[in-house]
């Protein structure tokens, strides 16, 4: 299988010289759904964020996409990881008062060309196509017009997911994707990934603190406690009672 | 029972506060003693006005000075419009250069702040002279007059509701890797962009006013007008001019308020 994400003895400390995490090992592998869970402050965010290359680590080394790196990437690097990425955030990130599918199209900005995603006036013929088909992926096709304010907080995560799908990335990575949602939209974006990761064959790796949702949409569970990875294992061999004891002081 | 706890009356005033307070009354007093008008210079000025009022009716609306008149605001207008329209597209720019978190030249924002507030607190009457001396009389000076007072306007207005867009977009776009003029063409601009309207509005009634007194000091347009009938003492005409000007000024406050309140 080939490794999307490979990290030995990673270590993250605050400025105050306090660690975040330490003694990290990951080998996450493609079309693997991860699901990253642990209480607030556990590093889980921070975590995601120096596999990626976008804060720095303190100590370790990583391979992410191919790309070797210690600390942080060279911005050659940090291109080619990002060109290859899709991200979801908690907040959805959209721009209000632009078009649904103008903000999809947003997702290509990161590309070469990509000044002609300001808008889906300008946009590529091909692009706009891809962006409908994202949008179909997410039920929301018929949205394509409407502004971005006009959507409901799920629906706007849904548009989210499409602007990163848009990218066709390798690699899906999702911040708490659910946590602003109610229970209902909530598993509803968290099935969407779950079943375009399937779909398209795309690493998806998500934090989470719905224990619900890390069982029900990932094929492993990273668990991180008091800075280590407290238990790292397929989901199907996690119960509950693993569950729990992550989330107890 | 409560005394103790009961709020004051009025909040407890510092000595120095107190100080600078009767100060500045000083100061005022003092001032106002040498520049307001006296009340001799009040009741000798309103027999005076009554008369310059009576000199100017009826307003002089003989057709060829009418006419004469309405080429005059024309020019005005123009002045107005292409002045705001070459400023408000210069004035991105800057605003740009000049937006925290935004700008492309980090610390050196400053510079082009620094550049803004010149044109803004220079009044327009004196670049119109720079413009008069370096162009020529006319309405070429007038018209780049407009362009540095809406640069100075706008470009602080602009900068002010770039840095006040919302962050989230931004971020997102900046992690996938989007650089910092495709941030601002496709979040920064659209998410400002009701409040980029509404300061082109505000620009463009400014520039309406501003144009009108231009002629005073050769820069073109009707003030050129207005200041001839004054020097000549043809005051029926100075009347036609300044009710043009009311009439026009308000017709311009009315459309933009209209415009302002269509905006979200």
């Amino acid at each position: 299988m080939t490794a999307i994400i490979l990290a030995r003895d990673l270590a993250k400390n605050y400025p105050n010289g306090k660690a975040v995490f330490s003694n990290i090992g990951l080998n996450i592998v493609a079309r693997e759904r991860v699901a990253l869970i642990g209480s607030n402050g556990a590093g889980k965010s921070t975590l995601l964020k120096c596999l990626i290359g976008l804060l720095p680590s303190s100590d370790g080394e990583i391979v992410t996409l191919g790309e070797r790196f210690r600390s942080t990437p060279s911005l050659a690097q940090l291109q080619r990881i990002r060109r290859q990425i899709g991200f979801v955030f908690q907040h959805h990130g959209l721009v209000n008062r632009q078009s649904v599918l103008t903000n999809v199209l947003q997702g290509k900005l990161g590309l070469p060309g990509g000044w002609r995603a300001w808008h889906h006036s300008i946009a590529k013929q091909h692009w706009r196509e891809e962006a409908m088909q994202s949008l179909a992926d997410v039920r929301l096709l018929d949205k394509a017009g409407a502004r971005a304010d006009a959507l409901s907080g799920g629906q706007a995560q849904r548009v989210a997911i499409a602007r990163a799908l848009v990218r066709r990335p390798k690699l899906l990575i999702a911040d708490e994707p659910a946590a602003s949602l109610d229970p209902t939209a909530g598993r509803d974006v968290m099935s969407i990934f779950s079943d375009l990761a399937l779909e398209h064959g795309i690493t998806f790796i998500y934090t989470t603190h719905d224990m619900q949702h890390a069982l029900e949409y990932s094929d492993r569970i990273i668990a991180l406690k008091a800075g280590k990875v407290f238990f790292d294992r397929s989901t199907a061999d996690v119960t509950r009672a693993d569950l729990r004891d992550v989330f107890d002081a | 029972m409560h005394d103790r706890l009961m709020l004051r009356r009025l909040p407890p005033i510092s000595p120095i506060t107190f100080s600078l307070a009767v100060a500045l009354a000083a100061l005022v007093i003092v001032s106002a003693g040498q520049v307001a008008p006296s009340p001799g210079q009040l009741a000798g000025g309103i027999p005076r006005m009554a008369n310059l009022v009576d000199r100017m009716m009826p307003p002089n609306l003989e057709p060829d000075f009418l006419l004469r008149v309405f080429w005059r605001m024309v020019e005005t207008f123009q002045i107005a419009l292409v002045g705001t329209v070459v400023g408000v597209v210069l004035s991105l720019p800057f605003a740009w250069l000049s937006a925290r978190d935004i700008t492309p030249i980090g610390p050196f924002r400053h510079i082009s702040r620094m550049l803004v507030s010149l044109f803004r607190t220079v009044p327009d009457l004196v670049w119109a002279l720079l413009f008069v001396s370096a162009v020529g009389l006319g309405a070429v000076a007038g018209t780049m007059t407009i362009v540095i007072d809406t640069i100075g306007f706008c470009g602080r207005f602009f900068a002010e509701a770039m840095e006040d867009a919302d962050k989230k977009p931004q971020e997102a776009l900046f992690a996938i890797g989007a650089k910092r003029f495709s941030v601002l063409c496709g979040a920064v601009l659209p998410d400002a962009m009701p409040s980029l309207i509404n300061t082109t509005l505000f620009a463009l009634e400014k520039a309406v006013r501003s144009s009108v007194v231009l002629g005073l000091v050769g820069a073109g347009g009707i003030g050129q007008e207005l200041k001839v009938a004054f020097d000549l003492f043809q005051y029926r005409n100075a009347s036609t001019i300044i009710l043009v000007i009311f009439a026009i000024v308000v017709v311009m406050e009315l459309a933009t308020d209209r415009l302002r309140s269509k905006v979200q």
